[in-house]
């Protein structure tokens, strides 16, 4: 293959060393959700993707089931260094993270009953019910533009089911994903 | 550390959620609750609420709920073997469908699949959203945290680390 000046001007691939430790800061920097940061690591200050392949890797991580951001890291090591890289990539995503929820467990369990440590959960219970609250709002904002309306009566109806008639999850998926999917499918042509 | 059988239960569920958490583990979080505390009632309303807030507030992604119940079922190795259970499974159909994908990224029925998917997402993390602040909102003042919590989150770019530390800081004072 000739050597373009954009192939030259490229970044060497990253060792498996690198690739742990990246994914390692972003575990560590990703506090209430760690999508953001994985953008801020990966592509702009570590460069190892351009921000049309994170969209591209992001849309699929999105798009498959299972936590986004370790299907993230799957791909990115896979691109890399093939499964061991998919797996380092993964280990320094969770390993940490794990190791502390270890500990939390551990504690918790001993001192779920001390006062302080009672109120300060409360708060972070309320806190963390606005953010998903926040969450909702925002994944919804672009159902309410446009001809979106059966988008809102499909997000309805699963609330409904799940939040409130308590139906499991499976059933709202298999029932309710493939109605969606035609519509939209339906809509498109 | 406690009951083997629940943990092998639990382990097994989480397999199969891993599969129908579309759109991340948010939107699997009803379902979790369901088994976890409803159907099962391996834990109380309050330790779901409490290990979800742990989970959230600390770093890492939002799957960590899932760490904290297998270390209550079955300490360390309960921990690690429900992270496992989670993640193994789509980390698998992930790397494997990475080099379909190009050929179907622009696909018609994909982007079908991919937008009627968005709805659903939509109602689930809405109906997780109800589930956590029915039990972590039952006085004003923890109200008044999850409505300026989600403004500050919505309308800002700051970042909710503050939220949950200010929050935090209210209740070790004892004022939630």
């Amino acid at each position: 293959m000739p050597e373009s000046p954009l192939a030259a001007a490229k970044p060497p691939v990253p060792t498996l060393g690198e690739l742990f430790h990246g994914f390692l800061a972003i575990a560590l920097t990703g506090f209430g959700g760690v999508l953001p940061w994985a953008r801020i690591e990966l592509v702009e200050k570590r460069r190892w993707l351009s921000g049309e392949q994170f969209a591209g890797d992001l849309a699929l991580a999105q798009f498959l089931p299972g936590p986004n951001i370790v299907n993230l890291s799957i791909l990115i090591g896979a691109r890399f260094h093939g499964p061991l890289g998919a797996i380092v990539c993964t280990l320094g995503l969770i390993g940490a993270p794990v190791a502390l929820m270890i500990v939390c467990g551990a504690l918790y369990s001993r001192y779920s009953d001390v006062v302080w440590l009672r109120g300060s959960l409360a708060g972070l219970g309320a806190a963390a019910a606005g953010l998903l609250i926040s969450l909702a709002a925002k994944l919804a904002l672009p159902l309410l533009h446009g001809r979106r309306a059966p988008s809102l009566v499909f997000a309805l109806i699963t609330f409904v089911a799940v939040a409130l008639a308590r139906v499991p999850l499976y059933w709202v998926v298999a029932l309710l994903a493939p109605v969606s999917i035609a519509v939209f499918w339906w809509r498109a042509k | 550390m406690k009951d083997d059988s629940a943990l092998s239960t639990f382990l097994l569920q989480l397999v199969f959620l891993s599969f129908v958490s579309i759109g991340g583990i948010n939107a699997a979080v009803p379902e979790l609750h369901r088994q976890v505390v409803e159907t099962n009632r391996w834990l109380s309303e309050q330790q779901f609420t409490d290990f979800f807030a742990i989970a959230n507030a600390a770093p890492g992604p939002n799957l960590l709920i899932v760490t904290l119940i297998g270390y209550q079922l079955g300490g360390f190795v309960g921990a690690l073997a429900a992270t496992a259970s989670l993640c193994t499974p789509t980390c698998l159909l992930t790397y494997f469908i990475a080099h379909a994908w190009e050929r179907f990224k622009d696909a018609p029925l994909r982007i079908a699949i991919q937008a009627g998917l968005v709805p659903v997402t939509v109602g689930l993390v809405a109906a997780t959203a109800y589930l956590i602040a029915r039990t972590a909102d039952q006085n004003p003042a923890a109200i008044a945290i999850s409505a300026a919590t989600a403004a500050l989150a919505y309308f800002t770019r700051v970042h909710p680390l503050w939220a949950f530390a200010a929050a935090a800081a209210l209740g070790f004072a004892g004022l939630v």
